[in-house]
C-alpha cells in the first residue's frame, strides 16, 4: 500500500502561497457543484450530476478505508444499502405520522444507520487488516445481501421498498419534486461530506489511520491499538456511506437489494481505485469518470462492462495510483516549467496508442457481434467510420491495428520515459521534487 | 429419513470434494505467493465452458484433459505477465488485479456464450443410474465425479508428500525466502503452482459442468464460498481446507434438503401480529437460509477462532 500513496505533506510546511492554492481548489470545487447544473440545463444532465454526486460521496467514504487506512473492502455497499433502506423507512414514517422533519435531514438517518451497522459489524471485521479483512468484508457483504432477500418485511424482497420524497414537509417552498432541487440537496451534502472527510484526514485520528496503513507494528510500539484505529476509520466510512445511500434512496425513491449487493461494492471499488487512492480528490475524479462511463458506454456498446474491466486492470497494472496520481505526477514539471520537454513525446506516443486502442475495440466488437449471432447484419461504428463485422477486411484492420499499434506504441513509450527522465532531472536541478 | 441422510451425505461429500479441488489450489497459491486469487472461481467457470465447448467439438473425454491444460496455460500467463508485473505494487494491487480479472472473465464468458445456462450433458457412457438406495436412483456420473476428485486428492497428497517438487512447495509454503536463498527458482515454482492450481479448478469445472449449471454467473456464486472455505479451514492450511470443504459441502447439502422452520417446530405465530421481521424469521425454512449458512459459519469462526479450524499463522 505504501507505494500507492503519496507521502503526506507535514502540516507545518503550509506556506501562504500554498494556502491560496488550497482554498482556490476548494472554491473551484464548490463553484463547480453550484454552477454546473445552471450551465447544463437539460433534465438528463441534472440526473447525471445527481448520480455523480452520490457516487462521489460513496467513493470518498470508501477511500477512508482503502486510501487512508489501507483496508481493502469488498462489502462497502452494505452500509450504503442499509443507509438507503433506513432512509426510505424513515421517509415513509415521517410522511405517515406527519413529523416535522424536512427532506434535507433524511441523509442523516442513513448516515446514522450506516454508523450503527459499522459499529456492530466493524469490531469483528477490523481485527486484522489486509487480505483477511478483504475476505471478511466479502463474506459479510454476501451475508447481508442474501439476508435481505429473506427478511422481506423490512427489505421488500426483490421488488424493494418505495417512497415518495414529496410527501415530506417542504422547506422554503422546495418540495424536492424536480430533479434540480434533488440535485442541490445532493450537492449540499456532497460539499458538507467532502469538507468533513477532508477535515477527518487532518485530525490526529486521520494521521493515525495513515500510520496504521503504513506500519501497524510501529503504531503498536508507540502505544496505539491498530485495531481501534481501523475500527474508528471503519465507523466513519460507514457513516458517510450511509449518507450516500440515503441520497440514492431520495434520488430514486426506492431502495432494493441491489443497493447492498456485490455489484455495488465492486463499482465503488472501481471508482475509487480508477480515480486514485493516494489523493483526496482522487475518488471524486473516479466517481465522475466511472459514472460517465456507465452512462455513456452502455449506450454505445453492449459489452461496455468488459471495457470497464479492461480499464480497471490497466490502471491496476500500469498506474496503481489511479488517474489522480497520473495528473499529480506532472506537478513538479509544471512548477519547474519543464512540461514542454515531455509534450512532444506525448504527442508522438498518443497516435499509436490510440490506434492500438482502436484495434482492441474493433476486435472485441467483432467477437461480440459473432457471439451474439448477428455478425452478418451488424455494423460497428468506430470514430464515425462504419466497419462490417462479417467483412474479412475488418478483421484484418483489427489485427493490424492491435499488433502493429502495440509494437509501435511500445517504442514510443520508451521515448516518453526518456523525455520524462530528462524533464524530471531538470526540474530537480531547479529545486522541484516529486 | 434414513434415505435423506444417505443421499445427502453422498451429495454433500461430493460437493465438498469439488470445493476441495478448488480450495486446495487457492490455499497453496495463497500460502506461497500471498495472493488471494479472486479469479480462482473464474478459472473454474472457464473450465466448465471450455469443457462444454470441447465436448461439443471433440467429445467429453478429450475435453476432460484438454480444457484444464488450456485453462492452466491461461493461468500461467496471468501469473507471468500479470501478477509478477504487479507484485512490486504490493499485495493489495495483486488482489485487485485478480478482482479485475474475475470481472473481465465473467464479461468475456457472457459475451461469447451469453447469459443463459448451457446444454452441457452428462456423457452417454456414464448416463445411467449407478445404484438404487431406497427407491432413489443415484446417477453414475456423480460417482464418477467423486472418483475423479478422490483420485486427484490422493495424487496431490502423493506429489506433495513424496516428491521433490512437493518438498519445495511445502517448504515454500512456510519459508518462501529460505527456499529462494537455497537457489530454487521461486518464480518458476510460483508459475507452476499457479498453473496446477488453475488446472485443478478447471477439472472441477469440467466435471461439475454437466451436474451443476454451466452459466456465466457460476463463478460469482461459488467464489465467495471458496473464500469462506479457506478462512474457516485456516489460511494456508491444506488439511484445514479439506475439512472445511467437506464441512461446508455437507452443511449446504443437508440444509437444502430440510424444510423445517421455527413455525413448524413451535407452531405458527398468531396471525394478528401481521408481517414483521419476526414473522419473516419465524417462517423461513432451513432450505431457504442454506445460501447464507457458509457466511454465518464464517462470522462464527472469526469470532470464536480467528485463525480458522486448523490454521496456525496470523496473516
Amino acid at each position: 500500500m505504501t507505494e500507492l500513496t503519496s507521502p503526506a505533506p507535514s502540516p507545518t510546511d503550509a506556506a501562504p502561497a500554498r494556502n491560496i492554492g488550497f482554498y482556490a481548489a476548494w472554491g473551484f470545487f464548490i463553484l463547480a457543484v453550484v454552477v454546473l447544473p445552471l450551465i447544463f440545463r437539460s433534465g438528463g444532465s441534472h440526473t447525471t450530476f445527481s448520480l455523480i454526486g452520490i457516487a462521489a460521496i460513496f467513493a470518498l467514504s470508501y477511500n477512508i478505508l482503502l486510501g487512508q487506512t489501507g483496508l481493502l473492502s469488498f462489502g462497502h455497499a452494505v452500509y450504503y444499502g442499509l443507509g438507503g433502506f433506513l432512509a426510505v423507512h424513515g421517509m415513509n414514517a415521517i410522511a405517515a405520522h406527519g413529523l416535522p422533519v424536512p427532506l434535507p435531514f433524511v441523509p442523516l438517518i442513513g448516515g446514522f444507520a450506516g454508523l450503527v451497522f459499522a459499529i456492530v459489524i466493524g469490531w469483528v471485521s477490523t481485527q486484522r487488516a489486509g487480505t483477511v479483512f478483504a475476505m471478511i468484508s466479502l463474506g459479510i457483504g454476501e451475508l447481508v445481501a442474501s439476508s435481505s432477500l429473506i427478511l422481506r418485511s423490512f427489505f421488500g424482497g426483490e421488488a424493494g421498498i418505495t417512497t415518495n420524497r414529496t410527501d415530506l414537509p417542504a422547506v422554503f417552498g422546495w418540495n424536492f419534486g424536480p430533479q434540480i432541487q434533488v440535485y442541490y440537496l445532493i450537492g449540499f451534502w456532497l460539499i458538507v461530506s467532502a469538507i468533513a472527510m477532508y477535515a477527518l484526514t487532518r485530525t490526529p485520528l486521520g494521521r493515525m489511520c495513515n500510520a496504521v496503513r503504513d506500519n501497524p507494528e510501529r503504531v503498536q510500539f508507540i502505544g496505539y491499538d491498530p485495531h481501534v484505529v481501523r475500527y474508528l476509520a471503519f465507523c466513519f466510512a460507514g457513516f458517510f456511506a450511509g449518507i450516500a445511500g440515503a441520497l440514492a434512496a431520495i434520488n430514486f425513491e426506492i431502495a432494493n437489494a441491489a443497493y447492498l449487493g456485490a455489484v455495488q461494492s465492486g463499482v465503488v471499488l472501481f471508482a475509487t481505485f480508477i480515480g486514485g487512492v493516494g489523493y483526496f480528490f482522487g475518488p471524486i475524479l473516479g466517481a465522475v469518470v466511472v459514472t460517465m462511463l456507465q452512462l455513456e458506454l452502455s449506450d454505445v456498446t453492449t459489452v461496455w462492462q468488459l471495457y470497464f474491466g479492461i480499464i480497471f486492470i490497466g490502471i491496476v497494472m500500469f498506474a496503481p495510483g489511479g488517474l489522480a496520481s497520473l495528473l499529480m505526477m506532472h506537478r513538479p514539471l509544471v512548477r519547474a516549467g519543464t512540461l514542454p520537454m515531455v509534450l512532444p513525446a506525448y504527442l508522438i506516443a498518443i497516435v499509436p496508442t490510440l490506434l492500438f486502442a482502436c484495434g482492441v475495440i474493433l476486435t472485441i466488437e467483432v467477437l461480440a457481434a459473432y457471439s451474439q449471432g448477428n455478425a452478418d447484419s451488424s455494423t460497428i461504428r468506430l470514430l464515425r467510420i462504419p466497419f462490417e463485422a462479417a467483412n474479412p477486411m475488418t478483421w484484418l484492420a483489427a489485427a493490424v491495428l492491435t499488433v502493429g499499434g502495440f509494437l509501435v506504441a511500445r517504442m514510443t513509450w520508451r521515448g516518453v520515459a526518456a523525455a520524462w527522465d530528462r524533464a524530471m532531472s531538470v526540474a530537480r536541478e531547479r529545486g522541484y521534487h516529486a | 429419513m434414513l434415505e435423506l441422510i444417505v443421499i445427502s451425505t453422498l451429495n454433500g461429500v461430493l460437493f465438498g470434494m469439488l470445493l476441495f479441488l478448488l480450495s486446495s489450489g487457492l490455499t497453496v497459491i495463497f500460502s506461497m505467493m500471498g495472493v488471494l486469487n479472486f479469479a480462482h472461481a473464474s478459472f473454474y467457470m472457464l473450465g466448465a465452458f471450455f469443457g462444454y465447448q470441447l465436448t461439443r467439438w471433440i467429445g467429453f473425454w478429450p475435453a476432460l484433459v484438454i480444457a484444464p491444460l488450456l485453462v492452466a496455460s491461461i493461468g500461467m500467463a496471468v501469473e507471468r505477465y500479470g501478477l509478477r508485473q504487479t507484485h512490486k505494487h504490493g499485495h493489495v494491487a495483486e488482489l485487485l488485479l485478480t478482482f479485475g480479472l474475475a470481472f473481465a472473465i465473467e464479461q468475456v464468458v457472457q459475451m461469447i456464450w451469453g447469459k443463459l445456462p448451457m446444454d452441457y450433458r452428462v456423457p452417454a457412457l456414464l448416463d445411467f443410474p449407478a445404484f438404487t438406495i431406497f427407491s432413489t436412483n443415484y446417477p453414475a456420473y456423480k460417482m464418477f465425479m467423486l472418483l475423479v476428485s478422490v483420485v486427484i486428492f490422493i495424487a496431490l497428497l502423493v506429489v506433495l508428500k513424496r516428491t521433490r517438487v512437493g518438498l519445495i512447495v511445502q517448504a515454500a509454503l512456510t519459508h518462501p525466502n529460505m527456499v529462494a536463498h537455497l537457489g530454487h527458482n521461486v518464480g518458476r515454482v510460483f508459475m507452476l503452482v499457479f498453473g496446477v492450481g488453475t488446472a485443478l479448478a478447471a477439472i472441477a469445472g469440467v466435471i461439475a459442468g454437466p451436474a451443476l449449471v454451466t452459466q456465466s454467473d457460476m463463478a460469482a456464486l461459488l467464489g465467495p464460498i471458496l473464500f469462506v472455505v479457506i478462512v474457516v479451514g485456516g489460511l494456508g492450511s491444506l488439511p484445514g481446507a479439506f475439512f472445511a470443504s467437506l464441512l461446508i459441502g455437507l452443511v449446504q447439502t443437508f440444509a437444502v434438503s430440510m424444510n423445517g422452520s421455527l413455525a413448524s417446530l413451535f407452531g405458527p405465530l398468531d396471525p394478528g401480529i401481521g408481517p414483521s421481521l419476526l414473522t419473516d424469521v419465524w417462517n423461513v425454512t432451513i432450505a431457504q437460509i442454506a445460501p447464507i449458512l457458509p457466511y454465518v459459519l464464517l462470522v462464527l469462526v472469526l469470532i470464536v477462532r480467528p485463525m480458522g479450524l486448523m490454521g496456525t499463522r496470523e496473516t
